[in-house]
Protein backbone atom coordinates (compact mmCIF):
# COMPACT_ATOMS: atom_id res chain seq x y z
CA UNK A 1 0.00 0.00 0.00
CA UNK A 2 1.11 3.64 -0.84
CA UNK A 3 1.44 6.22 1.76
CA UNK A 4 -0.99 8.33 0.34
CA UNK A 5 -3.75 5.68 0.11
CA UNK A 6 -2.95 4.48 3.55
CA UNK A 7 -2.36 8.01 5.13
CA UNK A 8 -5.86 8.88 3.36
CA UNK A 9 -7.56 5.66 4.74
CA UNK A 10 -6.29 6.63 8.10
CA UNK A 11 -7.57 10.18 7.75
CA UNK A 12 -10.82 8.90 7.31
CA UNK A 13 -10.92 5.97 9.89
CA UNK A 14 -9.77 8.97 12.29
CA UNK A 15 -12.64 11.16 11.47
CA UNK A 16 -15.27 8.53 12.29
CA UNK A 17 -13.29 7.45 15.49
CA UNK A 18 -13.18 11.29 16.25
CA UNK A 19 -16.69 11.93 15.63
CA UNK A 20 -18.18 9.03 17.35
CA UNK A 21 -15.42 9.21 20.23
CA UNK A 22 -17.50 12.95 20.49
CA UNK A 23 -20.44 11.47 20.27
CA UNK A 24 -20.59 8.83 22.96
CA UNK A 25 -18.09 9.99 24.76
CA UNK A 26 -15.38 7.73 24.77
CA UNK A 27 -13.02 9.43 23.27
CA UNK A 28 -11.40 8.57 19.60
CA UNK A 29 -8.55 6.40 21.01
CA UNK A 30 -10.50 3.90 21.90
CA UNK A 31 -11.49 3.20 18.21
CA UNK A 32 -7.77 4.32 16.44
CA UNK A 33 -5.89 1.74 17.93
CA UNK A 34 -7.47 -1.36 17.27
CA UNK A 35 -8.13 0.20 13.75
CA UNK A 36 -4.10 0.88 13.34
CA UNK A 37 -3.11 -2.35 14.81
CA UNK A 38 -6.18 -5.10 13.51
CA UNK A 39 -7.02 -3.04 10.06
CA UNK A 40 -3.54 -2.07 9.07
CA UNK A 41 -0.91 -4.06 11.39
CA UNK A 42 0.61 -1.51 11.94
CA UNK A 43 2.72 -2.10 15.27
CA UNK A 44 1.02 -1.17 18.31
CA UNK A 45 3.87 1.19 19.99
CA UNK A 46 3.21 3.48 16.68
CA UNK A 47 -0.40 3.16 16.94
CA UNK A 48 -0.40 4.09 20.80
CA UNK A 49 2.02 6.89 19.78
CA UNK A 50 -0.43 8.56 17.07
CA UNK A 51 -3.39 7.81 19.27
CA UNK A 52 -1.69 10.03 22.40
CA UNK A 53 -1.21 12.88 19.42
CA UNK A 54 -4.63 13.20 18.76
CA UNK A 55 -5.97 12.99 22.74
CA UNK A 56 -3.60 16.00 23.32
CA UNK A 57 -5.26 17.56 20.32
CA UNK A 58 -9.15 16.87 21.09
CA UNK A 59 -8.71 16.84 24.63
CA UNK A 60 -7.26 21.00 24.39
CA UNK A 61 -9.23 21.57 21.73
CA UNK A 62 -12.88 20.37 23.93
CA UNK A 63 -10.97 21.76 27.09
CA UNK A 64 -11.05 25.87 25.39
CA UNK A 65 -14.48 25.89 24.75
CA UNK A 66 -15.64 24.28 28.41
CA UNK A 67 -13.16 26.55 30.46
CA UNK A 68 -14.85 29.38 29.12
CA UNK A 69 -18.55 28.47 29.66
CA UNK A 70 -17.29 28.06 33.60
CA UNK A 71 -17.81 24.29 34.03
CA UNK A 72 -14.06 23.19 34.60
CA UNK A 73 -13.03 23.27 37.95
CA UNK A 74 -9.44 24.56 37.10
CA UNK A 75 -8.20 23.86 40.99
CA UNK A 76 -9.81 20.71 41.08
CA UNK A 77 -7.92 19.79 38.24
CA UNK A 78 -5.04 21.22 39.06
CA UNK A 79 -5.02 19.28 42.16
CA UNK A 80 -5.60 15.87 40.46
CA UNK A 81 -2.60 17.21 37.61
CA UNK A 82 -0.49 15.80 40.45
CA UNK A 83 -1.31 12.24 40.09
CA UNK A 84 -2.16 11.91 36.55
CA UNK A 85 1.07 13.36 35.76
CA UNK A 86 3.05 11.19 37.84
CA UNK A 87 1.22 7.99 36.97
CA UNK A 88 1.73 8.85 33.22
CA UNK A 89 5.32 8.83 33.73
CA UNK A 90 5.36 5.52 35.17
CA UNK A 91 2.54 4.36 32.01
CA UNK A 92 5.10 5.45 29.69
CA UNK A 93 8.43 3.97 31.34
CA UNK A 94 6.53 0.68 31.55
CA UNK A 95 5.32 0.87 28.09
CA UNK A 96 8.65 0.53 27.00
CA UNK A 97 9.39 -3.00 29.31
CA UNK A 98 6.48 -4.85 28.32
CA UNK A 99 5.92 -6.84 25.19
CA UNK A 100 3.12 -5.74 22.63
CA UNK A 101 1.24 -8.96 23.45
CA UNK A 102 0.51 -7.68 27.37
CA UNK A 103 0.00 -3.81 25.97
CA UNK A 104 -2.56 -5.24 23.69
CA UNK A 105 -4.75 -7.40 26.82
CA UNK A 106 -4.47 -4.91 29.17
CA UNK A 107 -5.70 -2.45 26.06
CA UNK A 108 -8.45 -4.74 25.61
CA UNK A 109 -9.61 -5.44 29.20
CA UNK A 110 -9.34 -1.39 29.65
CA UNK A 111 -11.35 -1.03 26.35
CA UNK A 112 -14.28 -3.21 27.60
CA UNK A 113 -14.65 -1.86 31.13
CA UNK A 114 -15.27 1.68 29.64
CA UNK A 115 -17.55 0.14 27.07
CA UNK A 116 -19.75 -0.78 30.04
CA UNK A 117 -18.83 2.59 32.01
CA UNK A 118 -20.24 4.37 28.66
CA UNK A 119 -23.61 2.47 28.96
CA UNK A 120 -24.34 2.86 32.64
CA UNK A 121 -26.12 5.91 33.61
CA UNK A 122 -25.22 8.93 35.34
CA UNK A 123 -26.50 9.50 38.93
CA UNK A 124 -25.85 13.50 39.78
CA UNK A 125 -25.88 12.99 43.93
CA UNK A 126 -24.17 15.59 44.72
CA UNK A 127 -25.38 18.77 46.41
CA UNK A 128 -26.04 17.37 49.71
CA UNK A 129 -22.56 16.35 50.93
CA UNK A 130 -21.08 17.59 53.87
CA UNK A 131 -18.27 19.50 53.54
CA UNK A 132 -15.54 17.56 53.60
CA UNK A 133 -11.85 18.61 55.49
CA UNK A 134 -9.17 18.04 52.57
CA UNK A 135 -11.44 19.55 49.85
CA UNK A 136 -12.07 22.57 52.34
CA UNK A 137 -8.39 22.69 52.54
CA UNK A 138 -7.48 22.49 48.73
CA UNK A 139 -10.34 24.66 48.34
CA UNK A 140 -11.88 22.16 45.86
CA UNK A 141 -15.53 22.87 46.17
CA UNK A 142 -17.01 24.68 43.71
CA UNK A 143 -20.16 26.40 41.31
CA UNK A 144 -21.47 25.61 38.37
CA UNK A 145 -24.02 26.43 35.74
CA UNK A 146 -27.48 25.62 35.96
CA UNK A 147 -30.32 26.43 34.93
CA UNK A 148 -29.39 30.16 34.68
CA UNK A 149 -27.53 30.81 38.22
CA UNK A 150 -24.58 29.19 39.66
CA UNK A 151 -24.50 26.07 41.73
CA UNK A 152 -22.63 25.14 44.75
CA UNK A 153 -21.28 22.04 45.19
CA UNK A 154 -19.08 19.71 48.15
CA UNK A 155 -16.14 17.12 46.52
CA UNK A 156 -15.51 14.21 49.02
CA UNK A 157 -13.44 11.55 48.95
CA UNK A 158 -10.07 13.09 48.27
CA UNK A 159 -7.30 10.69 49.02
CA UNK A 160 -9.03 7.70 47.28
CA UNK A 161 -9.62 10.03 44.03
CA UNK A 162 -6.34 10.92 43.83
CA UNK A 163 -4.76 7.39 44.21
CA UNK A 164 -7.38 6.50 41.52
CA UNK A 165 -6.18 9.54 39.22
CA UNK A 166 -2.68 7.92 39.54
CA UNK A 167 -3.64 4.50 37.92
CA UNK A 168 -5.69 6.82 35.36
CA UNK A 169 -2.59 8.81 34.28
CA UNK A 170 -0.51 5.38 34.29
CA UNK A 171 -3.08 3.97 31.76
CA UNK A 172 -2.77 6.64 29.78
CA UNK A 173 0.57 6.96 29.67
CA UNK A 174 0.66 3.04 28.92
CA UNK A 175 -1.94 3.00 26.35
CA UNK A 176 -2.34 6.56 24.40
CA UNK A 177 -5.50 6.51 25.36
CA UNK A 178 -7.18 9.43 27.60
CA UNK A 179 -8.23 6.91 30.28
CA UNK A 180 -11.66 8.95 30.68
CA UNK A 181 -13.19 5.53 32.08
CA UNK A 182 -11.29 5.24 35.06
CA UNK A 183 -11.62 9.20 35.51
CA UNK A 184 -15.13 9.07 35.55
CA UNK A 185 -15.30 5.90 38.43
CA UNK A 186 -12.80 8.54 40.36
CA UNK A 187 -14.22 11.90 39.91
CA UNK A 188 -18.05 10.70 39.71
CA UNK A 189 -18.59 8.04 41.84
CA UNK A 190 -15.65 8.89 44.40
CA UNK A 191 -15.08 12.35 44.37
CA UNK A 192 -18.30 13.09 43.94
CA UNK A 193 -18.25 15.61 41.63
CA UNK A 194 -21.61 16.71 39.71
CA UNK A 195 -21.06 14.84 35.92
CA UNK A 196 -20.61 17.88 34.21
CA UNK A 197 -18.02 19.54 35.59
CA UNK A 198 -16.27 16.09 36.37
CA UNK A 199 -16.10 15.36 32.43
CA UNK A 200 -14.95 18.91 31.63
CA UNK A 201 -12.37 18.74 34.29
CA UNK A 202 -11.37 15.46 33.34
CA UNK A 203 -11.28 16.33 29.46
CA UNK A 204 -9.32 19.51 30.91
CA UNK A 205 -6.55 16.84 32.82
CA UNK A 206 -6.22 14.69 29.63
CA UNK A 207 -3.94 17.25 27.51
CA UNK A 208 -1.19 17.57 30.41
CA UNK A 209 -1.51 13.77 31.16
CA UNK A 210 -1.02 13.18 27.92
CA UNK A 211 2.00 15.52 27.16
CA UNK A 212 3.52 14.00 30.18
CA UNK A 213 4.23 10.99 28.75
CA UNK A 214 4.64 12.49 24.99
CA UNK A 215 8.18 13.03 25.56
CA UNK A 216 9.47 9.50 26.67
CA UNK A 217 7.32 8.27 23.42
CA UNK A 218 9.19 10.80 21.35
CA UNK A 219 12.85 10.13 22.95
CA UNK A 220 11.86 5.98 21.99
CA UNK A 221 10.44 6.94 18.35
CA UNK A 222 7.17 5.50 19.06
CA UNK A 223 5.47 8.76 17.45
CA UNK A 224 6.05 8.97 13.73
CA UNK A 225 5.19 11.87 12.30
CA UNK A 226 4.18 9.74 8.46
CA UNK A 227 1.24 8.48 11.08
CA UNK A 228 0.68 10.72 13.55
CA UNK A 229 -0.16 13.43 11.13
CA UNK A 230 -3.23 12.05 9.32
CA UNK A 231 -4.63 10.70 12.46
CA UNK A 232 -4.27 13.78 14.27
CA UNK A 233 -5.87 15.80 11.54
CA UNK A 234 -8.41 13.63 11.30
CA UNK A 235 -9.64 12.68 14.83
CA UNK A 236 -9.55 16.55 15.50
CA UNK A 237 -11.98 17.26 12.95
CA UNK A 238 -14.07 14.48 13.43
CA UNK A 239 -14.57 15.65 17.33
CA UNK A 240 -14.82 19.01 16.41
CA UNK A 241 -17.79 18.29 13.89
CA UNK A 242 -19.15 15.77 16.55
CA UNK A 243 -19.78 18.37 19.61
CA UNK A 244 -21.55 20.21 16.87
CA UNK A 245 -24.09 17.48 16.36
CA UNK A 246 -23.94 16.62 19.82
CA UNK A 247 -26.61 18.56 20.28
CA UNK A 248 -29.18 17.56 17.36
CA UNK A 249 -28.40 13.66 17.82
CA UNK A 250 -30.10 11.26 19.79
CA UNK A 251 -27.23 9.26 21.24
CA UNK A 252 -28.72 6.69 23.46
CA UNK A 253 -28.67 4.14 19.96
CA UNK A 254 -25.71 4.89 18.90
CA UNK A 255 -24.19 4.94 22.72
CA UNK A 256 -25.24 1.32 22.44
CA UNK A 257 -23.81 0.47 19.32
CA UNK A 258 -20.38 2.18 19.78
CA UNK A 259 -19.96 0.15 22.85
CA UNK A 260 -20.83 -2.95 21.15
CA UNK A 261 -17.89 -2.12 18.63
CA UNK A 262 -15.92 -1.27 21.05
CA UNK A 263 -16.41 -4.31 22.34
CA UNK A 264 -15.76 -6.40 19.53
CA UNK A 265 -12.31 -4.70 19.06
CA UNK A 266 -11.53 -5.31 22.47
CA UNK A 267 -12.16 -8.85 22.24
CA UNK A 268 -9.84 -9.09 19.14
CA UNK A 269 -7.12 -6.97 20.79
CA UNK A 270 -7.26 -9.75 23.58
CA UNK A 271 -7.21 -12.49 21.23
CA UNK A 272 -4.35 -10.91 19.31
CA UNK A 273 -2.42 -10.34 22.32
CA UNK A 274 -2.57 -13.61 24.05
CA UNK A 275 -1.62 -15.80 20.50
CA UNK A 276 1.12 -13.67 19.80
CA UNK A 277 -0.21 -12.15 16.66
CA UNK A 278 -0.14 -8.20 18.16
CA UNK B 1 -27.72 18.44 54.99
CA UNK B 2 -29.13 21.65 53.37
CA UNK B 3 -27.94 24.43 51.00
CA UNK B 4 -26.94 25.73 54.41
CA UNK B 5 -23.96 22.91 54.66
CA UNK B 6 -21.97 24.65 51.77
CA UNK B 7 -19.10 26.63 52.98
CA UNK B 8 -18.76 29.87 50.28
CA UNK B 9 -16.48 28.37 47.41
CA UNK B 10 -13.53 30.24 45.86
CA UNK B 11 -14.18 33.32 44.00
CA UNK B 12 -14.45 31.83 39.96
CA UNK B 13 -11.64 33.40 37.93
CA UNK B 14 -12.94 34.01 34.70
CA UNK B 15 -10.24 36.44 33.96
CA UNK B 16 -7.80 33.56 34.06
CA UNK B 17 -10.38 31.05 32.48
CA UNK B 18 -10.90 33.48 29.51
CA UNK B 19 -6.62 33.03 29.21
CA UNK B 20 -6.63 29.33 29.44
CA UNK B 21 -9.42 29.57 27.31
CA UNK B 22 -7.65 31.13 24.15
CA UNK B 23 -4.72 29.55 25.02
CA UNK B 24 -5.66 26.21 24.32
CA UNK B 25 -7.14 27.31 21.48
CA UNK B 26 -4.81 29.04 19.55
CA UNK B 27 -2.02 26.24 20.20
CA UNK B 28 -4.32 23.59 18.88
CA UNK B 29 -5.25 25.94 15.49
CA UNK B 30 -1.51 26.51 15.20
CA UNK B 31 -0.37 23.00 15.94
CA UNK B 32 -2.73 21.80 13.21
CA UNK B 33 -2.24 24.36 10.48
CA UNK B 34 1.37 23.32 10.75
CA UNK B 35 0.95 19.90 11.16
CA UNK B 36 -1.09 20.09 7.86
CA UNK B 37 1.29 22.25 6.01
CA UNK B 38 3.68 19.77 6.28
CA UNK B 39 1.50 16.83 6.04
CA UNK B 40 0.64 18.30 2.77
CA UNK B 41 4.49 18.60 1.77
CA UNK B 42 4.86 14.82 3.05
CA UNK B 43 2.04 14.10 0.33
CA UNK B 44 3.27 15.59 -2.97
CA UNK B 45 6.93 14.41 -1.91
CA UNK B 46 6.60 10.74 -0.64
CA UNK B 47 3.20 9.73 -2.05
CA UNK B 48 4.53 6.57 -3.71
CA UNK B 49 6.44 5.76 -0.87
CA UNK B 50 5.64 2.13 0.25
CA UNK B 51 5.84 2.32 3.78
CA UNK B 52 6.68 -0.79 6.35
CA UNK B 53 5.07 0.39 9.76
CA UNK B 54 4.59 -3.49 10.79
CA UNK B 55 7.52 -3.98 12.87
CA UNK B 56 9.73 -1.66 15.30
CA UNK B 57 12.58 -3.84 14.38
CA UNK B 58 13.92 -0.67 12.30
CA UNK B 59 14.05 1.47 15.16
CA UNK B 60 11.24 4.04 15.30
CA UNK B 61 11.32 7.24 13.79
CA UNK B 62 15.24 9.12 13.75
CA UNK B 63 12.64 12.25 14.61
CA UNK B 64 13.34 11.62 18.36
CA UNK B 65 15.31 14.46 19.97
CA UNK B 66 14.08 18.68 19.51
CA UNK B 67 17.33 19.82 18.19
CA UNK B 68 16.97 17.48 15.67
CA UNK B 69 13.30 18.22 15.04
CA UNK B 70 14.10 21.81 14.48
CA UNK B 71 16.92 21.27 12.24
CA UNK B 72 15.58 19.27 9.92
CA UNK B 73 12.38 21.85 9.49
CA UNK B 74 14.36 24.74 8.97
CA UNK B 75 15.75 22.79 6.41
CA UNK B 76 12.25 22.46 4.85
CA UNK B 77 12.06 18.53 5.59
CA UNK B 78 8.34 17.17 5.43
CA UNK B 79 8.46 15.11 8.13
CA UNK B 80 10.28 17.31 10.66
CA UNK B 81 7.74 20.18 9.72
CA UNK B 82 5.15 17.89 10.94
CA UNK B 83 7.23 16.51 14.09
CA UNK B 84 7.88 20.69 15.44
CA UNK B 85 3.63 20.99 14.52
CA UNK B 86 3.38 17.80 17.23
CA UNK B 87 5.37 19.47 19.20
CA UNK B 88 3.90 22.92 19.42
CA UNK B 89 0.49 20.33 20.50
CA UNK B 90 2.65 19.00 23.20
CA UNK B 91 3.33 22.59 24.47
CA UNK B 92 -0.07 23.73 24.52
CA UNK B 93 -1.26 22.30 27.75
CA UNK B 94 2.17 22.13 29.08
CA UNK B 95 2.34 25.93 28.55
CA UNK B 96 -1.27 26.19 29.76
CA UNK B 97 0.13 24.49 33.37
CA UNK B 98 2.92 27.71 33.15
CA UNK B 99 0.13 30.33 32.66
CA UNK B 100 -2.18 28.51 35.79
CA UNK B 101 1.03 29.30 37.89
CA UNK B 102 0.80 33.08 36.96
CA UNK B 103 -2.80 32.68 37.75
CA UNK B 104 -2.15 31.08 40.55
CA UNK B 105 0.94 33.02 42.22
CA UNK B 106 -1.28 36.30 40.80
CA UNK B 107 -4.38 35.27 43.94
CA UNK B 108 -1.33 34.32 46.21
CA UNK B 109 -2.76 31.01 46.43
CA UNK B 110 0.70 29.79 46.92
CA UNK B 111 -0.84 26.25 47.99
CA UNK B 112 -1.48 26.29 44.28
CA UNK B 113 1.49 28.00 43.39
CA UNK B 114 3.03 24.99 45.00
CA UNK B 115 1.19 22.52 43.39
CA UNK B 116 1.55 23.78 39.78
CA UNK B 117 5.42 23.73 40.15
CA UNK B 118 4.93 19.98 41.26
CA UNK B 119 3.25 19.12 38.08
CA UNK B 120 6.15 21.39 36.00
CA UNK B 121 8.64 19.44 37.22
CA UNK B 122 7.07 16.32 36.53
CA UNK B 123 6.45 17.70 32.76
CA UNK B 124 9.87 18.07 32.85
CA UNK B 125 11.54 14.85 33.70
CA UNK B 126 8.89 13.48 31.13
CA UNK B 127 10.04 16.40 28.30
CA UNK B 128 13.50 15.75 29.56
CA UNK B 129 13.11 11.79 28.37
CA UNK B 130 13.46 13.38 25.10
CA UNK B 131 17.23 13.96 25.79
CA UNK B 132 17.91 11.53 28.24
CA UNK B 133 16.62 8.57 26.84
CA UNK B 134 19.22 9.28 23.96
CA UNK B 135 21.81 9.49 26.06
CA UNK B 136 21.11 6.03 27.70
CA UNK B 137 21.52 4.43 24.10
Amino acid sequence: MSYIVLSSLLFAGSLLAGLLGALTGLGGGVVIIPLMTLAFGIDIRYAIGASLISVIATSSGAAAAYVREGYTNIRIGMFLEVATTLGALGGAALAGVLSTGVIAVVFGLVLISSAFQSLRASHDVSGALQPDGAALRLGLNGTYPLGGRRQPYNVTGVAPGFGLMIIAGGLSGLLGIGSGAVKVIAMDRIMRIPFKVSTTTSNFMIGVTAAASAGIYIARGYIVPELAMPVMLGVLAGSLFGSRLLVAVRTTFLRKLFAFVVFALASEMIFNGITGKI
Amino acid sequence: MTDGSHTPPPERDEALEAVLGNLLRTGVIVAAAVVGAGGVYLLIGRGGWIPDFRSFQNGGSPLRSVPLILRGAFALRADAIVQTGLLLLIATPVLRVVFSLFGFAHKRDWLYVALTLIVLCILAVGLSGVQTWNAFK
